[in-house]
């Protein structure tokens, strides 16, 4: 008897998984003739202040949302055609695989890893990992310096496990569910560094109400090349974003972009990455 | 489809050690804390009473986020208060344990009121007539009974309890959960697998304890 639950019980979360797998098959429909209608649904960030972000009206913005305005554009879709939809990390190769979206800007690193699933165009901006600290701290000035430090990253990140991988096994690493969890120690001293993405720090640093609190070291931990993920296999797509971006690059909307949504944090950014073909 | 497994890289019986821990930690505490609760519920002092009913419908109706966030937020980032010192590791593993601690013993606390509601008046009354004390007649002759009543119920909070100890991820605890969004940001392509993995993970956690304590409790019950 209790040996019948027991295997109820786990033939029922089996169940339950293959449900989830299937609601995610069935969404195929819907976009198919989404993209049809004039319309395009992109993916984005909606919580990460510079690159992607929900403002409290409604509306989106941020770096990747004006490159993918540009790019729909150059698509032939205007701005008020566009539908966007919330790509969380975890989410984003589902969201191409399945249809959902035509194409996802969101802080989308290209690795291998991921180009088993997706196709990139781009990369239309190079990112480091790096650390904001408060404006007056001056202490941290080489990667050597961090195993002394109390660093604060977000769960499962990638940043977060390139500092307890490689970066600095010994510092005192703290995870958070979200980096704006993190601005609250960082501003107690509680923690003395954020790591992530220069971009994503950059957004956060530059809000209106944190100006001038902290700053940026600089150290460029790593290389980010952020790109356009789309469905893989669909070069005539690739092919028509890669040349979106490139025009992008060319007439100066890519710098004034950039300008317009990091400069308030002096970043420095990279120049515009050679887009591949 | 589990081959991701094979690298060696991802500690899964690590992590679900320190979900087992968090969960025995905040299991003793939950229980102290909700047994001290209970009591004050039905003692003959008025503030104590007003007290436990605050704090109970306070804490109950809180979402465990909020309290645990509260907990890392407000005492440790912001007031400074650490438990004991440590790395972020052991400050975020006792921080993890007082909330999950302070929010459980809500539910115990509730659990054994209606388990004290199943012991007759009339022994609350015998006792008292003997002589005994509001501490004497409730720790030796109702909460006794009481725990009996109620081995069901606390069977569920504790699987409950086991569930919640996955919001600790959110103030940077190293359990199940913070293991599985590692593995979601490194594995998206077996996302599904990843979720499976986990999934059994819990079942193989919970459905033994919910079946051992179903056993206990028809053996402890008592048959009025």
């Amino acid at each position: 008897m209790k040996l019948q639950k027991a295997s109820a019980a786990a033939a029922g979360a089996l169940v339950l998984a293959l449900t989830v797998t299937a609601c995610g098959g069935d969404s195929n429909d819907d976009s198919s003739s989404g993209s049809g209608g004039g319309k395009i649904t992109i993916g984005i960030k909606t919580d990460q202040p510079g690159i992607g972000l929900q403002l409290p009206d409604g509306s989106y913005a941020g770096f990747d949302v004006d490159v993918a305005t540009y790019v729909a554009k150059e698509l032939g879709y205007d701005a008020k055609n566009i539908v966007w939809k919330k790509a969380p990390s975890a989410e984003r190769e589902n969201l191409i695989a399945n249809g959902d979206v035509k194409f996802v800007a969101a802080s989308y690193t290209i690795n291998d890893e991921r180009k088993k699933k997706v196709d990139f165009a781009g990369p239309y901006l190079l990112a480091h990992q790096d650390l904001l600290v408060r404006a007056d701290d001056t202490s941290i000035t080489k990667v050597e310096d961090l195993n002394s430090k109390k660093l604060c990253s977000v769960t499962g990140s990638t940043s977060a496990q390139n500092v307890k991988d490689k970066l600095a096994p010994k510092a005192d690493l703290l995870e958070r569910g979200g980096y704006s969890e993190c601005l609250t120690g960082l501003e107690n001293k509680a923690v003395d560094a954020l790591t992530t993405d220069d971009s994503i720090l950059a957004g956060f640093a530059a809000q209106k109400d944190l100006q001038g609190k902290f700053k940026l070291v600089g150290l460029k931990l790593s290389d980010e090349p952020y790109g356009i993920g789309l469905k893989k296999g669909d070069t005539e797509l690739k092919t028509k974003i890669n040349d979106a971006l490139k025009k992008m690059v060319s007439d100066g909307s890519w710098e004034k972009a950039v300008q317009a949504n990091f400069g308030p944090a002096g970043y420095k950014n990279e120049p515009a990455p050679q887009i591949a073909d | 489809m589990f081959d991701f497994l094979d690298s060696g890289q991802y500690d899964l019986l690590g992590a679900f050690w320190v979900t087992v821990q968090l969960t025995l930690y905040s299991a003793a505490g939950s229980l102290i804390w909700g047994t001290l609760l209970a009591g004050m519920r039905v003692s003959p002092v008025p503030l104590l009473r007003v007290f436990g009913t605050g704090y109970v419908n306070l804490v109950r109706n809180t979402p465990l986020t909020l309290v645990l966030v509260g907990c890392s937020l407000g005492l440790n980032q912001t007031l400074s208060i650490t438990l004991g010192g440590g790395d972020f590791k052991s400050i975020g593993f006792r921080l993890a344990v007082l909330g999950l601690s302070a929010y459980t013993g809500t539910f115990v606390c509730e659990a054994l009121r209606s388990g004290i509601n199943t012991v007759p008046v009339g022994q609350a009354e015998a006792a008292r007539a003997l002589g005994l004390s509001f501490r004497q007649v409730l720790t030796l002759i109702v909460l006794p009974q009481a725990f009996r009543a109620v081995v069901a119920p606390l069977a569920n909070v504790l699987i409950a309890l086991t569930k919640n100890t996955t919001v600790a991820s959110a103030i940077g605890v190293a359990e199940a959960s913070a293991l599985m969004k590692t593995m979601i940001e490194n594995e998206s392509s077996a996302l599904f697998a990843v979720f499976t993995l986990f999934a059994l993970g819990f079942i193989l956690l919970t459905l033994p304890t919910g079946l051992l304590l179903g056993w206990v409790s028809k053996r402890v019950a008592v048959k009025r």
